[in-house]
């Protein structure tokens, strides 16, 4: 029960979206594809679910081709960005629509999907018209209409990405519980790291049509494969460091790195990687600041070290004003290392 | 896919090209052609045609325009009426536009044949231009305004080049009309002016002259393409460069001068209305004052039996030819529709796609006459004398009408999201499936006014209805035709009652459409 894609290329006419790509999902695991929008994620996504053609390469479900499978032979679900819900059907409707295909009969459909709703927390939704549900509550349609013919794979383009932040963040914990009660093998689409780490086993970062680094979310952010990996996912000030004893020196201190490799390394620091702290080693003039949602985002000039304008940050209640000076301890949550060059 | 294609195509290769060819090479090996294409009057009668439709055109697109914009910039409670009313005159029989127009300008003329033109066709205009503009995103015009343009600058420079390939569209279809307009210029014409369309009705018709008729089509058929690609192109542009709108977020109320436009709007929708009153009013008085004898006389034959049946019976079997030769429309258009649109989705070369596009629409712009006479020398060849069936009148309609439902049926088709056919297939449904659970009952509304509106443009044609009709069938328009061409009160006075009650039939009808009409229908053309 396991997706293998080998060296798989998906071209537009002269214009190569994805280029040979090697990717594995196991049974039960959800995978994130992460990266920038326009680097071919969606496009491989689609490829999988036979919906675009492949140029080259091949993509196996248990070591079966599937290159003359159509898509409606494929038992891929997909969950579209905007849910692309059927407006002619009301939820029921919607979510029996893959049973239907099926030809389940109708007492164990109406029962699965009654299920399916209940997992999703819409319960007694089934009459509903889906044009009168709000953003979130398609979505969660969407995702019980996928999941309901119990797919062998679970594709997730963007799912979340159309929605309010705040929702998002509710419907991306909501998402990686379903996906872990229904144990669904799943592969989820995004550009945005926070969902990537919150919902995904195993996170692939994707960038100008390749994978570059495929790892477990924290080894994936605390050691991107280099230095763009690294600015993608938020570090964009890059230091040399030597690691000794699991403790980094650097230019703007000592930081305590105890999974770093010993040695010379290159580390990128995120903006929290730098803490307004009255015992802190660095001292820095405030440039500029900005209210953030639960603390201030400064950026600021250390005066010991000639590193220009880096990011660094401070609580609400103590944040310094712009011309002030201000002092600044390293934190290790924010700190990734880079192999070294 | 391709194998569906032949459907459509194939009808339109026995019942369009073979007929028309045969005609046309009839002609050809006759000789004579080039003696008919060198006389001066042939090239006067292609000026005459060209020049009042491109007058028609003209008229049709001035008055078009401020319609368009109120139907789709507009928030009033009564613009649904006036929808109405626009669509109206479009879907008249030719041949009550044209007997409209002779109670108003008895003497008929020049300027009668542009204006009954320009009446049949603003309808066009107003759909075509005004289905875009409804979509168009407004704020492009806000940002013209805040950058301080004024509102006659906005418009010139941010909205109308947007709305260019709609006008040219509806302009290259409205020229199509005209150019071929057949009962608006035989009923207002008279013997003194001829359009290419008339004079082969005149020459294959009344004086067996076969070449010349040919020589005509031929030219005709030139003229009919030109146009077509142009609308085509025109068409293509549209599609690709615009992003739309829903509907609601760009209608409001009118501000300042645009009461204006709308003022201008409602003047125009008055003048539509003035021949269909007029018309009405005529068949209402008799000799002695206001009567109902005209509608009375439909249940006889008419003055000295002019009619081979009663009026009624001609209307009923209006009624069952207009039915059969819907069906028949239906199913071709809209398997041309799918294919169509299939085509554009699939990676196929866009030349190939425009070709076969162009080639569904070419029996809107071909001479009736033409392929009436053709049917008669070539479908003797098919099995079951077709000639003699009572399907032969159909078939000719379904002709006609099928390109008009396909106008209508692709650009709804084309607006179903790709991906919500997607999400079916990934659930397991395959492409047959896909259009009948996804496309079928998302379109199925516009395919319920795709077949009343071809119904009733089927109740109304004149041209080959006229020409293929059994003296002992004709449908309610070819009744008519005969009782204006002969003398009596009392053959008029049924000729307007006829016309009235076509009329009816045709408003109650339109009115359902319009009761129909899904939203995603308004990017349809017509």
């Amino acid at each position: 029960m396991s997706l293998r894609a080998k060296g798989m290329t998906v071209a537009f006419g002269k214009l190569t979206a994805v280029s040979t790509v090697d990717l594995e999902i196991a049974d039960g695991e959800v995978v994130a594809l992460l990266g920038p929008s326009g680097c071919g994620k969606s496009t491989l996504l689609r490829a999988l679910a036979g919906l675009e053609p492949t140029a080259v390469g091949t993509v196996e479900w248990d070591e079966q081709d599937l290159a003359g499978v159509p898509v409606h032979r494929r038992g891929f679900g997909l969950v579209f960005q905007d849910g692309q819900l059927f407006p002619h059907r009301d939820v029921a409707g919607n979510v029996a629509f893959g049973l239907r295909m099926l030809r389940v009969p109708d007492g164990e459909r109406q029962a699965r999907v009654a299920e399916l709703l209940s997992l999703v927390g819409l319960d007694g939704y089934q009459r509903r018209r889906v044009t009168e549900l709000s953003g979130g509550e398609q979505q969660r349609v969407a995702l019980a209409r996928a999941l309901a013919p119990r797919p062998r794979l679970l594709l997730l383009d963007e799912p979340l990405s159309a929605l309010d932040r705040a929702l998002r963040e509710q419907l991306a914990l909501d998402l990686a519980r379903v996906l872990a009660e229904a144990g669904t093998t799943a592969l989820v689409v995004t550009h945005d790291h926070d969902e990537a780490f919150t919902l995904a086993d195993r996170v692939a970062v994707m960038r100008a049509g390749s994978i570059v680094q495929t790892g477990r979310p924290e080894q994936v952010w605390r050691c991107p494969a280099d230095e763009q990996t690294a600015a993608f996912l938020g570090a964009r000030t890059v230091l040399d460091a030597t690691v000794a004893d699991g403790r980094a020196a650097t230019p703007l201190g000592v930081v305590g790195l105890p999974w770093a490799p010993a040695g010379r390394v290159r580390i990128a620091l995120r903006p929290n990687a730098l803490r307004a702290d009255p015992d802190g080693s660095v001292d820095a003039e405030v440039l500029g600041r900005v209210h953030r949602r639960d603390h201030v985002r400064l950026v600021v000039r250390p005066s010991t070290v000639d590193i220009g304008e880096v990011d660094a940050v401070a609580p609400v209640g103590a944040a310094p004003q712009v011309g002030e000076r201000v002092r600044l301890a390293l934190d290790p949550d924010g700190v990734a290392v880079l192999p070294s060059a | 896919m391709i194998a569906t294609a032949l459907i459509p195509l194939g009808f339109l290769a026995v019942f369009f090209v073979w007929p028309v060819a045969a005609i046309v090479h009839r002609g050809l090996s006759a000789g004579g052609v080039a003696a008919v294409l060198g006389r001066a009057d042939t090239w006067e009668l292609v000026g005459f045609t060209l020049g009042q439709a491109a007058a028609s055109t003209a008229v049709a697109l001035l008055a078009g325009m401020p319609v368009a914009f109120v139907t789709a910039r507009v928030r009033l409670p009564w613009i649904g009426l006036l929808r109405v009313l626009v669509l109206v005159p479009f879907v008249l029989p030719t041949i009550v536009v044209g007997l409209a127009f002779r109670t108003l300008i008895p003497d008929g003329g020049v300027v009668a044949i542009v204006l009954a033109n320009a009446f049949f066709n603003v309808a066009v205009v107003a759909r075509t231009v005004g289905g875009l503009w409804t979509h168009l995103d407004r704020r492009a015009e806000d940002a013209a305004r805040s950058l301080g343009a004024s509102r006659l600058t906005a418009f010139r420079t941010v909205t109308l080049p947007a709305l260019a390939p709609a006008v040219g569209s509806a302009a290259a279809v409205v020229f199509l009309f005209s150019a071929t307009s057949f009962g608006v210029v035989l009923v207002l014409g008279a013997a003194e002016y001829r359009t290419l369309e008339t004079e082969i009705y005149l020459r294959t018709v009344e004086l067996f002259d076969l070449p010349g008729a040919a020589a005509l089509s031929l030219l005709q058929i030139v003229a009919v393409l030109a146009a077509l690609v142009a609308g085509a192109v025109a068409r293509r542009r549209r599609e690709s460069a615009l992003r739309l709108r829903a509907k609601e977020e760009t209608a409001r109320r009118p501000v300042g001068p645009e009461w204006t436009v709308v003022a201008l709007a409602l003047a125009i929708v008055g003048l539509l209305m003035t021949p269909i009153v007029a018309m009405v009013l005529r068949s209402l008085s008799t000799s002695d004052g206001w009567g109902l004898a005209g509608y009375r006389a439909l249940a006889g034959t008419g003055d000295r039996g002019v009619l081979a049946v009663s009026g009624v019976d001609a209307a009923l079997n209006s009624l069952r030819t207009a039915t059969d030769a819907t069906a028949l429309a239906l199913v071709l258009g809209l398997t041309a529709s799918v294919v169509l649109v299939s085509l554009r989705r699939g990676r196929h070369r866009a030349a190939l796609v425009e070709a076969v596009d162009t080639a569904l629409m070419l029996p809107l712009g071909v001479s009736a006459v033409t392929v009436g006479f053709g049917y008669l020398i070539t479908l003797d060849a098919l099995p079951g004398d077709l000639r003699t069936s009572p399907l032969l009148v159909p078939l000719a309609q379904a002709l006609v009408i099928t390109p008009l439902i396909i106008r209508i049926m692709v650009p709804v088709l084309s607006s179903i999201d790709t991906r919500l056919r997607q999400a079916a297939a990934t659930l397991g449904a395959g492409p047959v499936r896909v259009w009948r659970e996804v496309d079928l009952p998302l379109a199925a509304r516009s395919l319920l006014s795709a077949a009343a509106f071809g119904y009733v443009v089927a109740l109304g044609e004149f041209g080959a209805t006229s020409f293929l009709a059994r003296p002992d069938a004709p449908t309610l328009p070819v009744a008519i035709g005969a009782l204006i061409s002969r003398p009596g009160e009392l053959n008029n006075q049924m000729a307007y009652a006829a016309c009235t009650l076509l009329m009816v039939v045709t408003v109650a009808v339109v009115l359902l459409v319009e009761r129909l009409r899904a939203p995603a229908a308004n990017l349809g053309e017509f």
